[in-house]
């Protein structure tokens, strides 16, 4: 789950270097920076971040989404063995749906409120297929079963205001995967539900992505939803990836500042509770004026681990700390090991 | 938080209806969202009480009704000891002096043509109050305090981020000092780096001013951060209470295991070895509630009772509160590093119901569900 060496379209997907900007009165946004990440066929990569880290920009970078008048982007994307930024739009559109497909936060922003669900469905279908309306019905039908809609026989004559917001969740789920994409996008897909639903909807997309061999990007703030899903993690701050790993590794021995810092900031349920968190201080940079040199140094606290003031003039590089593990940051590796065993064992160290 | 601390809110009975009405030339009241039904609360001086539930449950009704930003349908409210359910509005405005609310949108809450000091200083305006020394001072010291640059005193919302903007929403709120501060979903729309920045200050300006919160969130680790008791809500009720520990560590409502095994544990080996309790459906509809218990139809326990005889809300352990006819007496699923405390432990003849009601719950084989990953 790094760099591919050169050969970035040996894996399922690749994307290369991307950067996307946009113009606006007050500067240059620099939405996505220099971001590379690959996944292999039907692993889950969650993308991490706060707010303005880029991580949604990305994705809808992938999915061919960003408006190419507005934005300058750069990079290659591969998806299986062909690459995405340089198709025409006709030719995205046709992946879009059967290739890949995307979920949102907000189910409403797939489903057209006046169309019955099942015919939005039906009409996915045959964009993409040629199928006659019976059939795409019986199938419409078929996969709101089993993104679990009770009675689909008739739910699938509802309009969406008729379903509870798990329900539409589910339908536009059932939507994404209904012709088989390989690649499944999720933005935030359970950030606008209650936690018991969450649960039943974190446990849908697990169950079909196993069923259909699905490769998903995850795109989420929360940690603990990465740590129940995700195979591997890449953490994305001020529109830059911090570092990338796989789950087990970034839990365990997190190496850049930030993360250890976002998983300082959890309340955990399962540990004895301290009496105060810690959070990381000052506020997340805005991305028309990033700093000159690592785009966290503002709010780091271990800047002063690195000679020369390096962290504030110059820019880190993404580089390998460890099997699978990349990390950007000044401070030598040994060094941030044992940074991350300490504050690892201070906040276990609350347990009990 | 001793026993004998000062009392200032006591709810009794709550009930808050919304009418629905027909459509047509003459609407006609057809029904009732019974948002809050019957919810009965108590805070003390210094004390955080954690009010949790999802969407539908009532519980940022019951904040707004507790200060009166909406009308009560019945019940009584006491703050500091005065009745305030019927107040009418005019005689409420020296009541707003002692109790004061803090936002969910920190975009929404604020007056984005005010500047920073007009929104704070607001209520020193509205009371009559003037701080020795100025309100501009005053003001200028609670940004400060709040972690604020007070030389942004001129600047508009829109210059600040959102847990800035969260900053100057707690400073208008404990700008005169109130006994009784709600907070509703105050850190549930920023960022996680920010969330705990907010949380911590809210703790210490309680340690600071002894102040009380009302704490409506449903981010149960959250919640768990800052109350010192907290409330579970569903559909319009609440279905147990508890001192922070014990709901944690030894829940008794069905609703309350699950809502525990539902939030994710940021570690992938505890969280993909939880046992986990997988509730079916979703939260019915405060216009026709179920029979009965308001959680049977989504609950693991139901039982024929639970359908004809709706359960009271009952001290099963000192302060420990519960409204189940069949309660869960096991540890909270999957939160292995918590053991179960000695609170509850003790209290034997409500431990002996509820460990009865496990050992049925095993017989019947219920549905909470292993999930192997």
């Amino acid at each position: 789950m790094n760099q591919g060496n050169g050969s970035p379209d040996q894996r399922f997907l690749a994307i290369q270097d991307l950067s996307v900007a946009f113009s606006t009165e007050d500067g240059l946004v620099r939405a996505v920076d220099g971001v590379t990440v690959s996944i292999e066929r039907g692993q889950t990569l969650a993308i991490v971040g706060e707010s303005g880290s880029g991580k949604s920009v990305t994705a809808q970078a992938v999915m061919g989404l960003v408006d190419r008048q507005a934005a300058k982007m750069s990079g290659q994307i591969w998806l299986d063995g062909e690459e995405l930024l340089g198709l025409s739009p006709d030719e995205v559109q046709k992946l879009r749906g059967s290739q890949m497909a995307m979920i949102f936060q907000d189910p409403m922003s797939s489903l057209h409120p006046f169309y019955r669900i099942g015919d939005q469905i039906v009409e996915a279908i045959q964009a993409h297929r040629s199928v006659s309306n019976s059939a795409a019905r019986r199938e419409t039908i078929e996969m709101l079963k089993k993104v679990g809609i009770p009675a689909a026989e008739r739910r699938v004559d509802d309009y969406p205001h008729q379903l509870s917001g798990g329900m539409r969740q589910r339908v536009m789920i059932g939507m994404a995967l209904i012709n088989s994409p390989a690649l499944l996008i999720a933005d935030e897909p359970t950030t606008a539900l209650d936690v018991t639903v969450q649960a039943q909807i974190l446990e849908l997309i697990t169950t079909l992505k196993d069923e259909f061999g699905t490769t998903v990007i995850l795109i989420t703030h929360d940690l603990g939803i990465v740590a129940d899903v995700a195979d591997h993690v890449a953490v994305m701050y001020g529109g830059r990836l911090v570092e990338v790993a796989p789950t087990g590794v970034l839990y365990d021995q997190p190496q850049m500042p930030y993360t250890l810092g976002l998983l300082s900031s959890v309340p955990r349920m399962d540990r004895e509770r301290s009496m105060r968190l810690e959070p990381i201080p000052g506020n997340p940079p805005s991305p028309i004026t990033l700093p000159p040199g690592c785009v966290f140094q503002p709010r780091c606290t271990y800047t002063d681990r690195v000679p020369d003031g390096a962290c504030a003039t110059v820019r880190p590089e993404l580089l390998p700390a460890g099997p699978d593990h990349l990390v950007r940051c000044h401070i030598p590796t040994e060094e941030r090991r044992e940074i991350s065993q300490e504050v690892l064992r201070l906040l276990a160290g609350a347990e009990r | 938080m001793t026993e004998d601390a000062r009392e200032i809110l006591r709810v009794t009975d709550l009930h808050t209806y919304f009418p629905v009405r027909s459509r047509g030339l003459i609407p006609r009241t057809v029904g009732q969202v019974k948002a809050v039904d019957g919810v009965d609360l108590t805070l003390n001086a210094g004390e955080t009480l954690g009010l949790v539930g999802e969407s539908g449950s009532g519980k940022t009704t019951t904040a707004r009704t507790i200060l009166r930003l909406i009308k009560p349908t019945s019940g009584r409210i006491e703050l500091d000891g005065q009745e305030i359910a019927t107040l009418s509005q005019q005689a409420l405005r020296p009541i707003r002096r002692k109790a004061q609310m803090i936002f969910q949108d920190p975009y929404n809450a604020l007056n984005p043509r005010h500047t920073v000091g007009t929104i704070i200083s607001a209520p020193f305006r509205i009371q009559g109050v003037v701080p020795p020394g100025g309100v501009k001072a005053a003001v200028q010291e609670l940004m400060e305090r709040v972690g604020l640059n007070p030389e942004h005193y001129n600047r508009y919302p829109n210059e600040f981020s959102g847990g800035q903007r969260q900053r100057i929403g707690v400073a208008r709120a404990v700008a005169l000092r109130p006994m009784l501060i709600v907070c509703d979903e105050p850190v549930s729309a920023l960022d996680v780096s920010i969330q705990a920045q907010i949380i911590n200050l809210l703790h210490d300006l309680q340690e600071e001013f002894g102040l009380t919160y009302l704490f409506v969130a449903h981010d149960l680790a959250v919640v768990r951060q800052i109350s010192h008791r907290v409330a579970v809500m569903y559909l319009g009720h609440i279905v147990e209470s508890a001192p922070r520990r014990v709901i944690y560590t030894a829940p008794l409502h069905p609703y309350t295991h699950s809502l525990l095994s539902a939030i994710p544990i940021p570690d992938p080996t505890i969280q993909r070895n939880r046992r986990r309790i997988m509730l079916q459906g979703d939260v019915p509809s405060p216009i026709d509630p179920p029979s009965g218990c308001v959680f049977r139809t989504r609950c693991f326990q139901a039982q024929e009772r639970c359908a004809v005889e709706v359960p009271p809300l009952t001290e099963i352990a000192p302060n420990h509160w519960v409204a189940c006819h069949f309660p869960v007496a096991e540890p909270p699923a999957g939160t292995g590093a918590i053991r179960v405390g000695s609170v509850v432990a003790d209290a034997s003849p409500a431990a002996e119901a509820a460990a009865a009601a496990a050992a049925a719950q095993e017989a019947a084989s219920v549905r909470d569900q292993q999930i192997p990953r």
